[in-house]
């Protein structure tokens, strides 16, 4: 059982693309966490995906096969080996896109936030080797100290889908309060379009660069 | 919980006064369990998306709960169904078995049929016919000048075809290497657990007659 005050906290601004948490190899060779790119062509922000947790997990809502179970600490676990018939279900359901089907060994696995070390109260692996803790697990304390700039949140909507989620992402304190993620309109929402210029003073070398945004 | 923004992220949210004691226990890492919220009830856990109570869901929701504890958790009722229930099926079974036993005492000896003639049989040479009804082939060997032998032909393992070898004194069963003696039926070898049922043969004149069989255990 997982300890209750120990949380896993995601910090996507904190993450450098490392590839230190890919190697966590902890479920048969196999890496379950995601490092995503986010607009690769523009940009070199990473972020790193586990399975969030949700409170009402779509992955077993859509699971014809009842394999995907949630245990009492509210983790919900990998596939069952004895039932699941390899759909893919999960895979289209899942909103945070963390489900994979391994079409060779005919199974879904996804993370289950190293159920064998949380379970005893220890770090997911993963969380143990982020080198800028953009993984980070502890209490929620830990994290409000250590993070005064962000607040966590939990609860996301993907267009009519609100979901909260065990996992919790840090987002900037905006002094709004506001505890919901909206993904949908985050993902039409494009960033400005900035102009970064250096010009370099050939005259001075040691010159301060300027850099206008 | 509702899905208001404006409210906070409960239950997690919910920080116990300890936590904010001078030797910050809750930023080393030895929090006591208890002091947070305790997890809910396992009964309680699985909430349905469209956010309606349990007993208001569908039963195929009730049955197949997505929560470990709640899909582990038998109620008594429940339990005392299935033994009921259990119970019942072994005493119907036993009430059947002796049924079945009273029916074969009274269902007679099977008819007598003639199945061949003894001219067209020469020693070592084998006739499959059926007997009694017409889907329980049998086989018939004559082994010497005034010696016949009949059996059924299905294998006491799985009830494959056996096949009479009258050289070697044998009836083998291809399927699963089978060995039975052909003087007598048994088995000697091989997967068979019981013994060929012998067919009882009578002849009379040039005509061969099966009057009866004769199932074995031993």
């Amino acid at each position: 059982m997982k300890p209750e005050h120990l949380q896993f906290f995601i910090d996507p601004n904190r993450c450098i693309g490392c590839q230190a948490c890919t190697e966590c190899d902890t479920h048969r060779g196999v890496s379950m966490i995601h490092l995503e790119y986010i607009e690769r062509s523009r940009s070199v922000q990473t972020v790193p995906v586990v399975c969030m947790h949700c409170e009402q997990p779509t992955c077993a809502e859509v699971c014809p096969a009842d394999a995907i179970k949630r245990t009492a600490d509210g983790v919900v676990q990998s596939a069952r080996k004895p039932r699941c018939i390899a759909c893919g279900n999960c895979v289209m359901a899942c909103p945070f896109g963390v489900p994979e089907v391994y079409e060779d060994r005919q199974i879904m696995m996804k993370c289950d936030m190293c159920y064998d070390r949380t379970s005893t109260g220890k770090k997911p692996m993963c969380a143990t080797v982020c080198p800028s803790q953009a993984l980070f697990f502890g209490t929620r304390e830990q994290i409000e100290q250590l993070r005064p700039m962000s607040v966590p949140t939990n609860r996301f909507q993907f267009g009519n889908q609100s979901i909260t989620t065990q996992v919790n992402m840090m987002v900037p304190k905006d002094g709004a309060g506001r505890m919901l993620v909206n993904v949908t309109d985050a993902m039409n929402d494009q960033p400005k379009a900035r102009n970064v210029s250096l010009p370099v003073v050939w005259a001075d070398p040691f010159a301060e660069v300027e850099v206008a945004l | 919980m509702t899905d208001d923004p404006a409210q906070s992220n409960a239950p997690s949210a919910q920080v116990d006064e300890r936590l904010n004691t001078p030797a910050r226990e809750g930023l080393t890492g030895t929090t006591p369990a208890d002091a947070y919220v305790p997890p809910r009830d396992p009964e309680q856990i699985t909430r349905a998306p469209d956010g309606r109570p349990m007993d208001r869901q569908p039963q195929w929701r009730r049955d197949f709960p997505i929560d470990w504890p709640q899909d582990h958790y038998v109620a008594r009722r429940d339990f005392a169904k299935f033994l009921c229930l259990t119970s019942l099926a072994f005493a119907a079974g036993q009430v059947w078995i002796g049924f079945q036993n009273i029916w074969r005492r009274h269902r007679g000896a099977p008819p007598v049929a003639k199945i061949g003639t003894l001219s067209a049989l020469p020693v070592g040479g084998t006739l499959v016919f059926r007997y009694p009804g017409p889907h329980d082939d049998c086989i018939l060997v004559r082994t010497a000048q005034d010696k016949l032998v009949a059996y059924s032909q299905k294998c006491t393992h799985l009830s494959c075809a056996v096949i009479p070898d009258p050289a070697k004194g044998v009836i083998r069963c291809p399927c699963h290497e089978g060995l039975f003696d052909l003087n007598t039926g048994r088995n000697i070898a091989g997967p068979p657990p019981r013994p060929l049922p012998r067919i009882d043969i009578s002849i009379r004149g040039d005509e061969v007659f099966a009057t009866g069989v004769e199932r074995r255990t031993i």
